[in-house]
């Protein structure tokens, strides 16, 4: 069975809401929408105060070439538009919704029924994934139709469908795979025929069997369309380790992953591609996991964007008493939020409940020089050296150890048996030598 | 035998020696011995708050210049710029001596905790995570960062209140602080006559409700103080006001007027009129505390009778504004 080759660690896996099906969730009395839930620029208004909106209908179009549009998740009026803390920790520009009935846009086909024919061209396909407001679900919210679109020159020769989910806890992409593979996998043809490939690869790791046994009795009426199971190892669902590890290429410091052929996407973003393309239907609610050891039921919600996360831990048996910290996200990747309002968004895969005691932090020691973090390092990089270059701010020795190429996974942090800040130091240096790369390139 | 090694050693230095003198004659770099000599009367801390790498760096550009404008050693101020100018013969440039001023006045009781950090100890590293430990995400965060950026020991956390203090006597505006801060809360402004300064000490950019909730010392963005201002130095831009001190006069209306008590003067003498009832343990809020404890003689005044009159008066409207 094939893994990617550089580093990676075996943590915990602790998947509690394996196997639960996936519940919808009603729609709060208000919804709180960020209008930057997407990396790149932030989405521009085109509602304002007392506008009534329906489910579905834009809030905000394209900021910028690297932007998603963002449609409301319910019905109802625009209460007002006003920053509000979501899971970056700032305050923010979101649309702030007060819920009245459940009426849908008119254009949405909102039929369980399959729809599997697509005649439409790349160009067609791109543009209604575009308008839908797509962006990548796995976490880094990258739009999705700018991914579609290559650099000139660069030419993709097969689709690998990221349904790794290697962060510990989660299992949004499990359960969606078990209950909608069938859309997925005609979401994985529509991204065939978007970028001119005829060859997919679904990777997810051999701790799903059901999902693998299930998608692959699937996939045999998909031609071109392959299942893989992968070794379990994290970070396997960082795009470059998963290119790595389905076709074994690896791919360059600074290039993309185009540059081996490869198109990455998440598996709940070919959901939401099959969504938008064959049901009309924008990104506009996603799975979300929530789960902790303390949770009394940990469960797989479908949530309407904009629901703050209250509701859904409430859903899931209420804030256990030993809460330490809220993460949004994974525990490898995700972030300690500060509050329970804080609103679910197009990246939030998972809420995870820690208890007090796990959630401490361990004070920090010096480094004895062991090499655990250079050996679990999946970029090949040296976590150690590259924190004292920060601390030291020596950027072109950071920039020469390629910081840059850091992806931010958080393996060296998780190993270092002295608990050194290792990621927390990177990820300064890393957005210092970013910033001078940018100011050089102008 | 031993005269023999005598005589080859020192034929063999001799040749050395020969050799040593031709080629330092040879290839001998000129440097002008000016700049030597600028080097000598600069303070040598080697901090950059120039914009020069080091006092050499500084020196030499100070001697290819054709002018002194614009070249200012902060450490040294106009007396060692004056020395500059005596050694290579040019007019220095009237410097305005500066000082860091730490701009956040969300002290521990006025600015609740609504979370607690947990991580490593730094403002980079926690404004790379989140807003802070507060309501309010643009205040000092209270790590300490400017206080390891500054070679002078001038800048310190005080355990009260949680902010930093800039030490007037050690502070030598190179600007260390300012780089070093993620929220660009401190910065360099006028010393003014006799060290006294007025200042808005916020740079909270959310709308007034939500800053007043999140800390009770914040700008709220009232405009009072600019309304006030006889000289047109106050602008409130993003729902916090700043003063020009360029063009500030040091009448000190703003200072009365600010329902908050934002704005603070530092090392006026107390005013003329005295508090009528001076209930200082009754005050709203605690009284803006001074950046630097090594005078406590010269110190903040006390709160004028004005601001404490002003402040319970203005404190009920504004709840009923964030309600």
């Amino acid at each position: 069975m094939r893994t990617f080759r550089i580093g990676g660690i075996h943590p915990p896996e602790n998947k509690l809401s394996a196997g639960k099906k996936i519940t919808a969730l009603a729609a709060p009395k208000q919804v709180i929408i960020p209008l930057s839930q997407h990396i790149g620029a932030p989405a521009q208004a085109v509602v304002k105060k007392g506008d009534m909106v329906k489910v579905g209908t834009l809030l905000a179009k394209v900021g910028g070439f690297v932007s998603a549009n963002i449609h409301s998740s319910v019905s109802g009026k625009v209460n007002k538009i006003d920053n509000a803390i979501d899971a970056s920790g700032y305050r923010r520009p979101a649309v702030f919704i007060d819920v009245e009935g459940d009426e849908w846009e008119e254009t949405i086909d909102r039929s369980e029924t399959l729809v599997k024919e697509c005649n439409l061209s790349a160009k067609e396909i791109i543009d209604k994934i575009a308008a839908a407001g797509v962006v990548g679900m796995g976490g880094a919210t990258f739009p999705t139709q700018v991914k579609l679109m290559p650099p000139p020159g660069s030419k993709a020769e097969i689709v690998i469908v990221n349904a790794v989910e290697c962060e510990p806890y989660l299992t949004a992409d499990h359960s969606l795979m078990l209950a909608k593979g069938e859309q997925i996998l005609v979401g994985v043809t529509i991204l065939m025929k978007a970028v001119g490939v005829n060859r997919a690869v679904i990777g997810i790791e051999n701790n799903k069997p059901d999902a693998i046994a299930h998608m692959q009795k699937l996939a045999a009426q998909y031609p071109g369309v392959e299942i893989m199971p992968l070794k379990v190892k994290y970070p396997q669902g960082g795009e470059k380790q998963l290119i790595d590890a389905v076709i074994g290429k690896q791919v360059k410091s600074g290039a993309l992953p185009i540059s081996a052929g490869a198109i990455v996407q998440n598996v709940g973003t070919v959901y939401a591609v099959y969504e938008a393309v064959q049901k009309n239907k924008p990104l506009f609610e996603r799975v979300v996991t929530v789960t902790g050891k303390a949770v009394k039921e940990p469960s797989n919600f479908l949530v309407r964007m904009g629901t703050p996360i209250s509701v859904l831990i409430e859903a899931a048996g209420g804030m256990p008493e030993n809460t330490g910290k809220i993460i949004g996200g994974g525990p490898m990747m995700g972030k300690a939020l500060i509050s329970a309002e804080v609103p679910v968004c197009k990246g939030s895969s998972g809420i995870l409940l820690m208890t007090k005691e796990e959630s401490v932090r361990k004070p920090m020691h010096d480094c004895i020089r062991c090499a655990k973090c250079v050996s679990a390092c999946p970029m090949g990089l040296n976590p150690a050296f590259l924190m004292k270059a920060t601390v030291y701010q020596n950027w072109e020795m950071a920039e020469k150890e390629n910081i840059q190429d850091c992806i931010e996974c958080g393996s060296c942090s998780y190993t270092c048996p002295a608990y050194r800040p290792l990621l927390d130091n990177i990820r300064v240096g890393k957005a210092k030598v970013m910033g001078i790369i940018r100011a050089r390139k102008k | 035998m031993i005269i023999i090694a005598i005589i080859t050693l020192g034929i063999i230095g001799a040749a050395g020696a020969a050799l040593l003198y031709v080629t330092s004659k040879k290839f001998e770099v000129v440097e002008d011995p000016r700049i030597a000599q600028v080097q000598s009367v600069l303070p040598g801390a080697n901090c950059g708050g120039c914009g020069y790498p080091g006092c050499s760096g500084f020196a030499s550009a100070c001697v290819k210049a054709t002018s002194l404008d614009g070249m200012l050693c902060p450490v040294g101020g106009a007396p060692v710029m004056a020395k500059v100018a005596s050694i290579l013969g040019m007019e220095a440039e009237a410097a305005e001596p500066k000082i860091a001023v730490v701009r956040c006045n969300g002290t521990c009781q006025a600015r609740p905790r609504t979370n607690v950090y947990d991580g490593t100890k730094s403002c980079a590293i926690a404004s790379t995570l989140y807003g802070g430990e507060t309501g309010c995400s643009f205040g000092c965060l209270g790590y300490g960062d400017c206080v390891k950026a500054c070679s002078f020991d001038a800048i310190h956390i005080n355990p009260q209140t949680g902010l930093p203090e800039v030490d007037e006597d050690r502070c030598t505006s190179c600007g260390a602080c300012v780089k070093a801060c993620p929220k660009n809360i401190i910065e360099l402004r006028k010393k003014g006559p006799k060290s006294r300064r007025i200042f808005v000490s916020c740079v909270n950019k959310d709308k007034g409700a939500v800053a007043r909730k999140a800390c009770s010392n914040a700008c709220i963005g009232c405009g009072k103080c600019a309304k006030e201002c006889p000289f047109g130095a106050i602008t409130v831009e993003n729902n916090v006001a700043y003063i020009d001190f360029t063009k500030c006069r040091m009448c000190r209306k703003c200072v009365a007027v600010c329902p908050t008590g934002a704005i603070h003067e530092l090392n006026f003498p107390p005013r003329k009129e005295a508090p009528a009832a001076p209930k200082p343990a009754a005050a709203p809020k605690p009284t803006p505390v001074a950046p630097e404890t090594s005078k406590p003689a010269t110190a903040v005044t006390p709160k004028p009778e004005a601001t404490t009159q002003a402040a319970p008066a203005a404190e009920p409207e504004n709840k009923k504004a964030n309600e």
